[in-house]
């Protein structure tokens, strides 16, 4: 009996553990998981690649690594264009000094790189707060812009001072330059974001998440009861800078091709990282895709609605764009701090109890 | 009862009161011009329900911080366990088995109820990053072992059906619960509670008096709390500290203390006006 029992135990908090404890749920995410293996690589074309799927998977890889650093651990940073910049110039570096490696490694490397000067960069969090160290993760963007334009070595010399991404292989298939086919690049990327989500919701259930949250929910309680502010802290930044760094590695090699610092990952996008994980919800990883998949389909759902079905000059569109982002950013800051993925919460909430609703 | 010998005694309700755990020696803390703590030696004895009782200022919940590591004393030693402590990070403090409760209820808001008494294991879980990453081998083991003993300290508290309530939403006599149990999810071997029935009613305080006589009967945990009311000091503790404006005025069982004059006159006297 006693076994019995305490097997049960186990089932039960595996269970309660679940990442999807609603069966619906399960069955959404699988289906999901299924079209985006087995149906979509057949069926996408060029355009959609680009304007859409690449750029979204890509988005949502560093949304998943901000919302780490800010909506889980409280840690706010204007910096994730500088830290997408240094994953893309480590991978460049990687793919012109070691040809034949495979970019999957390649791409992990570069992660890796990142989350090293994540860390450097986490270092003052442990004396400024706020307000103060948006201020220095400011002055780190800047710093590693000014950087990688400065230093010859980081762009092998090239005349333009552009990175080119020359064309690299994962097992035999071609991910990088002119010649990737559509279904590759989003492939590639989809791997990517796959496991990278899982690992996220990994780290965000269990110990490591729980002392993210306690430092940004209390930081001078957490450390009453036993949380090593400062390991805590760095522990996000790292894991963070390696989500965004693999992004940056990504949005250079596979969807751009060719970059230059100041353009691709300027202070705009940081900001753009940042709307996405206010719009989508702050310590949330479904919150994370919601973010980058409105961020990336509005901008397309605007100029082919508006420009292309009623006529409207591009710049009167651009500028809606900025009016929606602007006005969606003060009502979900002030009204729904937990963003898009709150509302879908909620809207599940009333769905399950409908049609009784007590 | 000022013989402060090792010697271990039994109680008249039968449990057992062993030798000195803490000692504060000397302890004098300042902030800036103010004096919090003025030259205030007393010890806790292993097993005992030691009460820290004064006005408003007295420097009681100053004294809890010294202990937890969070103030640094200007003057004077802690001893734990017969050893000098040397100067020590909070989060170091609750690795040697102190836990504790805030005045101002410390809850994460933005956490579960179980997610909050879960981070009062944190000190005993310490499966690798890549162990968490990947959700398998000792991060996985430690997180149902815990569980376990966290659902264990919800059971003793009553508060299995708030379990995945968000604490932000919980009455205030709740949440001073869950503080309490995630102090208690720690097992810790010392216990600080700042006033834990501050502002409850009756029937709340009754039932929290009982949880604080349960933990140090069951698990002879050695307690120190904080608390206004008398009545429940006078039930509750074995022996009592009173501060007065920084200054310790009275120290005995609560007897002793009952029939101090310094202690009637400050506190006891100002407290029946
Ligand atoms: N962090 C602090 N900074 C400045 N003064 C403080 C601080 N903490 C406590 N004090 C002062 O120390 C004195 C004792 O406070 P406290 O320990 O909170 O008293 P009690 O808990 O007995 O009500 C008060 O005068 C208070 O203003
Ligand atoms: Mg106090």
């Amino acid at each position: 009996m006693l076994y019995r029992e305490a097997g049960d135990f186990k089932t039960s908090y595996q269970k309660d553990s679940q990442t999807f404890p609603l069966k619906f749920d399960r069955m959404g995410y699988w289906t999901v998981m299924v079209v985006a293996f087995l149906v979509v690589p057949f069926v996408i074309n060029d355009y959609w690649a680009n304007a859409v799927a690449v750029p979204f998977l890509i988005y949502a890889i560093a949304a998943l690594g901000l919302n780490i650093l800010t909506g889980y651990a409280g840690q706010v940073s204007l910096g994730t264009g500088g830290f997408m910049a240094v994953g893309a110039y480590a991978c460049y570096k990687l793919m012109t000094m070691f040809p034949e490696v495979s970019m999957l490694v390649h791409v992990v490397l570069a992660g890796g790189i990142t989350a090293l000067v994540g860390v450097l960069f986490g270092l003052p969090s442990l004396r400024i707060k706020g307000f103060y160290l948006a201020v220095a993760t400011l002055a780190a963007q800047f710093f590693l812009v000014w950087l990688f334009n400065k230093v010859p070595w980081f762009y092998n010399y090239s005349a333009s001072g552009q990175i080119n991404a020359p064309e690299r292989t994962v097992f035999g298939i071609i991910v990088t330059g002119p010649n990737t086919e559509a279904w590759a690049k989003y492939l590639f990327c989809l791997i990517f974001v796959v496991v990278l989500a899982w690992i996220a919701r990994n780290l965000t259930r269990g110990m490591t998440g729980r002392k993210w949250m306690a430092i940004r929910d209390m930081d001078i309680a957490a450390e009453i009861i036993g949380v090593n502010p400062l390991m805590a802290k760095l522990t996000a930044f790292a894991v963070s800078s390696f989500f965004v760094g693999i992004a940056g590695a990504l949005f250079f090699s596979i969807y751009l091709g060719a970059a230059e610092v100041g353009e691709a990952f300027g202070i705009q996008k940081s900001f753009l990282i940042l709307f996405m994980i206010i719009i989508g919800g702050l310590g949330s990883i479904f919150g994370s895709f919601a973010g980058a998949a409105f961020m990336v389909l509005m901008p397309v759902f605007l100029k082919n609605v508006l420009v292309g079905g009623l006529g409207w000059p591009t710049d009167l569109a651009a500028h809606l764009e900025f009016i929606i982002v602007g006005g969606l950013i003060v009502v979900f800051l002030i009204l729904e701090p937990h963003g898009l993925a709150q509302l879908w919460r909620l809207t599940k909430e009333k769905l399950r109890l409908w049609p009784f609703p007590h | 009862m000022n013989d402060m010998s090792a010697d271990s005694y039994v109680t008249e309700d039968g449990r057992t009161i062993g030798g000195v755990v803490m000692e504060m020696k000397n302890i004098t803390l300042r902030f800036g011009g103010v004096v919090a703590i003025k030259d205030i030696s007393f010890d806790i004895r292993e097993g005992e329900i030691r009460a820290i009782i004064g006005p408003n200022g007295a420097g009681k919940s100053s004294m809890l911080n010294v202990i937890s590591g969070f103030y640094k004393p200007q003057e004077g030693e802690v001893m734990y366990r017969g050893e000098k402590r040397p100067p020590m990070k909070p989060y170091q403090v609750a690795q040697q088995g102190i836990a504790r409760t805030f005045q101002n209820i410390a809850l994460f808001d933005g956490m579960s109820v179980l997610d909050n008494i879960m981070t009062g294991r944190l000190n005993s879980m310490n499966a690798s990053l890549l162990s968490q990453a990947v959700w398998w081998g000792k991060a996985q083991k430690e997180e149902f072992e815990n569980r376990e003993k966290v659902e264990k300290v919800i059971d003793f508290l009553e508060i299995q059906a708030i379990r995945k309530t968000p604490v932000g939403r919980l009455p205030y006599g709740l949440k001073k619960r869950v503080e309490l149990a995630r102090a208690l999810a720690a097992e810790p071997s010392l216990l600080l509670l700042d006033e834990p029935m501050a502002g409850m009613n009756v029937e709340e305080k009754e039932d929290m008096s009982r949880f604080i006589l349960d933990v140090n009967d069951e698990f002879g945990t050695t307690i120190a709390l904080i608390e206004h009311d008398m009545g429940v000091v006078m039930d509750l503790s074995d022996r009592v500290v009173v501060m007065d404006y920084g200054k310790k005025i009275g120290d005995g069982t609560p007897d002793e203390v009952r029939n101090n004059q310094d202690v009637i006159d400050a506190y006891l006297g100002v407290a029946h006006d």
